[in-house]
């Protein structure tokens, strides 16, 4: 670990505080991350120097503001290797981006009969756009279950009666918010490939967490929230192959993403402002880039050791040391995310009672009810590590979780 | 610091360790559903209505203490009663986990729900029972949720 990661708790100074009467251990990453106070000065400093709006005006501020904004397409670009700047989109959000791609892409390629392709772990955020779609155009959902047990892993034996020549598209999540399950991206991408699908990666939970570079992954689309990896919120990016941006239609209609308009018919700007109608999000866009060079200067393979690290020991200690506990997910080779299930404890009262404690959890069902079903759960309790979360911090966790076991038990 | 023990009083405990009338009612003639898409809580609960009174009733589900035990607590209490009955001690169970004041009347082991008051993102645990098994009791054959539809 270089020296970036030294003073790495002071970078956050929302750490810093008492919640209930206790120092605040932040275990709730997965939902969102904390920002550390370069993101925060990105955006200030944006608000209070530069604020103008991008792309059509020649005064100082408007060509300052355009600038930044199209600087950090160039700086996402380069955190996911892509080809070029152009294949990056600014969205909302990942669920802004798969939406983008289940409507521009998908109204225009299914047909009745084809096949989209999905996993049993998927977010409702990369359900539902499909399911839109699929009852918009007459297109079938198909799954790739995973295995039988809670690690939650695919079954890939599974993959080739799953994934034939009518699957149009296979979207699927790289980093299981639920499970931690860490899917073999490369691989899935490389087998759609061959069936003449395309592919969208949900990797919500992987950009900014694990090295990640979409060339080498091989996908068509990769959708990427902000807010997940130290950005603003309600910013995001999508990346797609230039060739199949450019033959999309556009998603939504307005200012900055047209070429031409007449009263009847509009001629449409290439790709990106094709897909970036309106005034876009500029403030946390420059400040989602401030937060790239933030994860760089740390690393993200250092990132990914330092969560799977904590991930591997909280795993082990919650196992070992809590009574009545079933800890979900597969035991190595995951990412920050230890889901588990308190026998006899309702996963609200877990995180009431942790809360408490000065500890933030997440309870409930993350957004993946069936995954839930087929786990026989209903809810759990979810702990999610991240950049700067401690081995510290566990003991906290630990000492909470074996509270309220006690307490229930009574 | 709230202390938790206001929230988990010793009567929630009991009856999320042991629910009353937790069973299906082979003699139900209304059925009302509740559940909380947002935690994915699901309750079920049957009553035998007879003229406008709730004769009988139980409750069967996946959900946290808090709205385990406040809907248990719940059938002990609207045993026997009309609805117009059970709608007033619903008033008074619905007051005392918004502010955590009592409503004038005695409310015995139901006082015990008074904590939830201080935990707003409790309350809806708490009320989604009494919501499920007063449609249900009312004839209102929708499901229950505690969110809005649009949701």
């Amino acid at each position: 670990m270089n020296a970036a990661w030294k003073n790495i708790r002071a970078d956050f100074p929302i750490l810093d505080q008492q919640v209930n009467g206790h120092p605040l251990v932040y275990l709730d990453n997965a939902a969102t991350t904390q920002k550390p106070q370069c993101v925060i000065d990105a955006l200030t400093n944006y608000y209070r120097k530069d604020n103008a709006n991008v792309h059509r005006g020649i005064h100082t501020l408007s060509m300052r503001a355009t600038s930044a904004y199209e600087a950090a397409r160039e700086r996402a670009a380069k955190f996911l290797n892509a080809a070029e700047p152009g294949e990056i989109i600014f969205t909302a959000g990942t669920t802004d981006g798969i939406n983008l791609v289940a409507n521009a892409w998908g109204d225009e390629n299914l047909k009745p009969g084809d096949v989209i392709l999905l996993t049993e772990m998927e977010h409702h955020s990369n359900m539902v756009p499909w399911q839109l779609l699929a009852r918009r155009t007459g297109a079938k959902l198909r799954y790739l279950p995973i295995v039988a047990g809670d690690t939650g892993l695919l079954d890939l034996t599974q993959l080739d009666k799953v994934l034939t020549p009518d699957v149009k598209i296979f979207a699927f999540i790289h980093v299981s918010n639920t499970l931690g399950v860490i899917n073999p991206a490369a691989e899935l991408c490389a087998a759609a490939k061959k069936v003449g699908a395309l592919t969208l990666v949900d990797a919500a939970q992987s950009t900014g967490h694990l090295p990640l570079d979409v060339r080498t992954m091989g996908c068509d689309f990769l959708a990427v929230s902000g807010h997940k990896m130290c950005g603003p919120t309600g910013v995001g990016l999508l990346y797609g192959r230039k060739a199949l941006l450019d033959a999309m239609p556009p998603y939504r209609g307005g200012g900055s993403m047209i070429s031409s308009v007449e009263y009847f018919e509009s001629k449409w700007a290439p790709a990106p402002a094709k897909f970036e109608a309106g005034t876009p999000n500029i403030a946390d866009v420059i400040a989602l880039a401030r937060a790239m060079d933030y994860l760089d200067d740390l690393g993200r393979e250092a990132i990914a050791q330092h969560d799977e690290k904590l991930a591997a020991v909280a795993y082990a200690r919650l196992q070992a040391e809590v009574p009545g506990i079933r800890v979900l997910g597969p035991a190595h080779h995951r990412s920050g995310v230890v889901s588990f299930d308190l026998k006899g404890v309702h996963a609200h009262d877990v995180v009431t009672m942790a809360d408490q404690e000065g500890v933030a959890l997440r309870g409930g069902h993350h957004c993946n009810q069936p995954l839930m079903k087929k786990l026989g759960l209903s809810s759990t309790s979810r702990a999610s590590f991240y950049l700067y979360n401690t081995e510290a911090e566990i003991d906290r966790l630990v000492a909470t979780l074996q509270k309220i076991s006690k307490f229930f038990a009574g | 610091m709230q202390d938790l023990t206001d929230l988990y009083q010793s009567v929630i405990l009991d009856h999320n360790r042991r629910p009353r009338n937790y069973s299906v009612l082979p003699t139900a003639n209304r059925v009302g559903s509740g559940n909380n898409p947002m935690c994915g809580d699901q309750m079920t609960v049957y009553v035998k209505l007879e003229g406008d009174r709730i004769a009988d009733l139980s409750f069967q589900g996946s959900g946290c203490a808090i709205s385990k035990a406040s809907t248990s607590l719940m059938t002990v209490n609207l045993k026997g009663k009309t609805i117009a009955e059970a709608e007033a001690i619903y008033a008074g169970v619905h007051k005392l986990v918004t502010t955590g004041t009592v409503a004038e009347d005695d409310m015995s082991d139901l006082a015990a729900l008074a904590g939830v008051h201080q935990f707003p993102a409790r309350i809806k645990c708490a009320t989604l029972g009494w919501h499920a098994a007063l449609n249900a009791a009312k004839g209102d054959a929708q499901p229950v949720t505690t969110e809005k539809p649009s949701d």
